[in-house]
């Protein structure tokens, strides 16, 4: 492990300072080692002091992500990261702190975690790994499985209705929304720095083939071949228009979403929903209806006070109110004190 | 303060009052105050709020019966005291719940215009206990306090309902005027809490003095006593302290001391919650509280704290202990500091939360997967909730590791008067994090605490990751080897073994007939029923209490061997004996009880007894 001296100013760091020694032992071909090399791409240039950054993750093959950084990193237990973070961000604000979590660790077991960092809004950048399965225990469902899936604990198939972790986040409040997936380095780049220079909680959905258990959950809409026709880029200001010819996009109907298509070069119709990350939740809500082409890419992105510096704020306060508590007044404040001696012998005492 | 010129005062070195009433009508703002006004007259005190279950019941009713006890005295005062000498009754619930813990002889002063027959149909009396005669045993004083309240406060223009919850004030003033106490220190007291309703300041103060008066200028009790100033206190500046309040103030002067912030992660829980309450206004001696969304969470971000460097507590009661368990391993794996606080209750389940209890001992102890051993203390008052939060961070900052500390129900909400220590007299507690990039290692630990290098992110050159999974012996890098995992078990044991802890001390001969072996708020009982039979039947009868319950005492082995008989008096089935028995090889015994209240003096006293009559028995 080389040594950065605080005093000399850095040198420009490169993805391979980012990069632990540890061997990385995920399954070959599993979309992880992309979305790890997107984030250790983008780590140097972000210009964030490695020591400055600390990756948080709890039990699942994408918890094993921490390993692989050359940051801090705390490999925590099922479904805590969020607590742990939110612990670390508030007593150090000053780092910047990636939770790493997957639909199992993050919507099943720690969906209750999950839901309140994202109401506090902390200031954590959150990385969902969806796939759909459980991983490492080898091939059951998941909160995100399709309804019906045969899997190892369900032969005769799933009975539970999946969550959408984007609506899970959008109605838990968060201030940052957003989508990508494994097999596109340039959009997973764009999306995770988008979130890495959100102050609050970004949360970022990364849809990733679990090449074990799940081969081509996903192939349907990211798949090379289709890609074009099946996934809707959102980009802030411009309206929704898809397809491999830009002929196709999407406006309002009623309370709801209709698809519109146009000849190949011709005008698009004036009606086209023109995205906005700053529109109301329920904006941010309709889109992730996009399912068939699928939306991708930042669907909500708003500024609110985050948790961590309010708390920090009221320590100022307080401290500015009252001065730097001394022990010598701790055990007095608020008691009434009276006093035992040579004086405290004739049967009254006094309060004060 | 005038005297009553027709009754004669009287000299009493102790007495135990209790004041019993329904949930609204401010039983406990009315023992506190009797309580803080003894304590401010010099006696010592020892108090027992004992809260009826938290949800109120309807009014007039058993289950909604709140009480208060204190017992003060010119004399060295260990625990509230079995049975009252006054019992003030506010309703017939109210006494029908207290009247089995009144000896015959002893007062009860009761609100006679609250004996009407719809509160007593709710306290399921068929007929008028005042009127029956049923009370024969006792000297009963029959108070009008409601009329009395009424007249009182007639012309103050406040409505019946105000002027009824006036009443406790009355209640208190005949009190004061029964043990000849100041009115001053309450009086005080009202006029800063009704600061902004100067009506109701009036009105209380009125009531608090029309009680006093009443008592004084009529034949209610033949006599008065004076209990004097306490002499064996020691010189000070003294203040109420309640076992909650000192954990708090612990926890601060530990931080402080150590040169860290406290970051306190709790989840409300009774009786525990009074610890986030206080910890949530110490703000400005750097003290973050982190209400979370649950008990796993709580501790979760106290972890994540610990990671960052500041002193990380995580308080709770038994149920949250177990939802905390996985996270103490996780704590015990990448050997951060952190206290965990339980403040014990009746159990299992949600049990009897107002009650107090001392069953979660093998849960501190054993309560996770794997081998996890941590340190567990457990305070004897609430002055000890002070010291021991402050040795419970020590240990943990020091060792790196979890440390329990278990108080309980009864002295987490009894208080007791603490002398203010001087900050200056409280030891140091040195922390140092790592700093130096050459070489560094994470598991790197030193020899002699086993305390592993504390390395915060943020310092440049030591980037390294934790986790939950078994790591290499200094590297800390992952490992699933066998003889690593076996060291690393033995190590996390040993850990906690060489933490120098105070040796047990006996109080009472240090050698003899019988010892009570006990730990944590049993601590007033055991001691004043051991010097009772010590002085009554000459026998030698000791105690000794534990704080350090992992690891016990270097020296407890030799203190057992130096009694013919030892007595494990527990608010539980045999937790501490169970211990003692299988470390020691030694036949302690027992004495149980799991009722959720404290051990009274007269129960451990007959078991003392008992005991000795049976040895005396089977040696002769
Ligand atoms: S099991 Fe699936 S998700 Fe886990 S490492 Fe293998 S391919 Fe990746």
């Amino acid at each position: 492990m080389s040594s950065a001296s605080p005093a000399k100013p850095l040198p420009k760091l490169t993805r391979k300072d980012f990069t632990s020694d540890q061997e990385v032992r995920w399954c070959p071909g599993c979309g992880d080692y992309a979305i790890l090399a997107a984030v250790q791409k983008l780590m140097p240039e972000l210009g964030i002091p490695r020591e400055k950054t600390v990756f948080v993750s709890g039990i699942g093959c994408s918890s094993r992500f921490p390993y692989y950084m050359n940051t801090y990193g705390f490999h925590t237990i099922h479904g805590r990261a969020p607590s742990i973070a939110t612990g670390l961000k508030c007593a150090n604000p000053d780092l910047t702190v990636w939770v790493v979590t997957g639909d199992g660790d993050g919507l099943s077991i720690g969906g209750n975690h999950l839901l309140h960092a994202i109401r506090r809004n902390v200031d954590l950048k959150m990385l969902l790994f969806n796939n759909r399965i459980y991983g490492l225990t080898k091939g059951q469902y998941s909160p995100t499985s399709e309804q019906g899936k045969t899997t190892k604990s369900t032969p005769m198939g799933s009975l539970e209705r999946p969550i959408n972790p984007l609506r899970f986040a959008i109605a838990s409040e968060a201030t940052f929304v957003a989508r990508t997936y494994d097999t596109d380095l340039k959009h997973m780049g764009a999306v995770l720095e988008a979130a890495a220079r959100h102050k609050g909680m970004a949360f970022v959905e990364i849809l990733q083939n679990c090449v074990i258990f799940n081969d081509g959950a996903f192939d349907a809409h990211v798949d090379k071949k289709v890609r074009d026709d099946q996934l809707v880029y959102l980009e802030h200001g411009k309206p929704l228009i898809y397809g491999a010819q830009k002929n196709h996009g999407v406006r309002m109907k009623g309370f709801g979403l209709e698809f519109v298509s146009w000849a190949p070069g011709a005008t698009p119709p004036d009606d086209l929903l023109v995205h906005d990350v700053h529109a109301a939740a329920s904006y941010s809500y309709l889109l992730t209806e996009l399912e068939s082409p699928l939306a991708v890419g930042v669907f909500r992105a708003v500024q609110a006070p985050t948790y961590d510096a309010l708390m920090n704020q009221q320590m100022a306060a307080a401290r500015q109110k009252k001065g730097e508590g001394r022990l010598e007044d701790l055990y007095r404040e608020g008691a009434s004190l009276w006093t035992v001696g040579a004086q405290a012998g004739n049967g009254s005492g006094n309060g004060h | 303060m005038s005297t009553a010129t027709t009754h004669a005062l009287q000299e009493a070195t102790r007495a135990t009052v209790r004041f019993a009433g329904d949930s609204g009508d401010g039983m406990q703002v009315t023992g506190g105050q009797f309580t803080s006004t003894s304590a401010m007259i010099g006696n010592d005190v020892a108090t027992f709020p004992d809260f009826p279950a938290e949800i109120r019941a309807p009014a007039g009713t058993l289950p909604g019966v709140s009480g208060f006890q204190i017992q003060f005295g010119s004399i060295d005062i260990h625990t509230p005291g079995d049975a009252p000498d006054v019992l003030v009754a506010m309703n017939p619930a109210a006494l029908k719940v207290n009247l089995p813990d009144m000896q015959p002889g002893a007062t009860i002063v009761v609100n006679e215009n609250a004996f009407v027959p719809a509160n007593l149909k709710k306290a399921a009396y068929a007929t008028n206990p005042l009127e029956d005669g049923s009370l024969a045993k006792w000297r009963v004083v029959k108070l009008p306090l409601s009329d009395l309240t009424r007249e009182a406060l007639k012309d103050t223009g406040l409505d019946p309902a105000e002027v009824d919850r006036c009443k406790n004030f009355l209640a208190l003033g005949v009190m004061f005027w029964l043990y000849d106490r100041p009115l001053e220190p309450t009086i005080e007291w009202v006029n800063t809490k009704f600061k902004k309703k100067p009506q109701y300041a009036d009105a209380n103060n009125r009531a608090l003095r029309a009680g006093f008066n009443f008592a004084d200028t009529t034949e209610l009790f033949t006599s008065h006593y004076r209990v004097r100033p306490a002499t064996h206190l020691p010189p000070g500046e003294y203040r109420q302290l309640s076992g909650n309040e000192a954990i708090a103030l612990g926890l601060v002067t530990a931080a402080k001391k150590a040169g860290l912030g406290a970051f306190y992660g709790s989840y409300p829980i009774t009786p525990a919650s009074d610890i986030l309450h206080h910890l949530s206004g110490l703000k400005h001696y750097g003290v973050k509280t982190f209400q979370a969304e649950d008990e796993i969470a709580a501790i979760g971000g106290a972890i994540g704290a610990a990671f960052a460097g500041e002193l990380a507590i995580t308080g709770t009661s038994g149920p949250g202990v177990c939802l905390k368990s996985e996270a103490i391993g996780l704590a015990i794996m990448t050997e951060l500091p952190l206290v965990v606080v339980n403040v014990q209750r009746a159990g299992p389940s949600t049990g009897m939360p107002t009650k107090t209890e001392q069953a979660d001992l093998l849960q501190a102890l054993f309560g996770r997967n794997g081998e996890s051993p941590v340190a567990v203390l457990a305070p004897a008052t609430p002055a000890e909730c002070f010291t021991l939060s402050i040795e419970a961070a020590r240990l943990a900052l020091t060792h790196r590791c979890p440390v329990f500390l278990l108080s309980d129900g009864y002295i987490a909400n009894g208080a007791e008067p603490w002398r203010l220590p001087d900050p200056a007299q409280i030891a140091p507690i040195p922390v140092q994090f790592a700093t130096e990039a050459a070489g560094f290692k994470p598991y790197v630990r030193d020899p002699e605490t086993l305390g592993r290098l504390w390395a915060l992110p943020g310092t440049p050159g030591l980037e390294h990751r934790l986790g939950g999974l078994e790591k290499w012996d200094g590297s800390g890098n992952i490992s699933y080897d066998p003889d690593n995992h076996h060291h690393m078990v033995a190590l996390r044991a040993e850990k906690v073994a060489r933490m120098k802890v105070a040796d047990a001390e006996v109080v009472g001969p240090q050698e003899g007939d019988l010892l009570l072996l006990g730990w944590g708020s049993t601590y007033g009982a055991l001691l004043t029923a051991a010097e009772q039979v010590r002085k009554e039947d000459g026998a030698a009868v000791s105690v000794c209490q534990l704080r350090s319950l992992n690891p016990f005492p270097k020296n407890l082995g030799q203190v057992l061997g130096r009694f013919k008989k030892v007595i494990v008096p527990e608010l539980n089935l045999g937790q501490l004996c169970l211990l003692v028995r299988a470390r020691y090889l030694v036949d302690a015994e027992s004495f149980a009880k799991v009722k959720g209240r404290p051990f009274q003096v007269g129960e451990v006293v007959s078991k003392i007894r008992e005991t000795l009559a049976q040895a005396s028995g089977r040696s002769s």
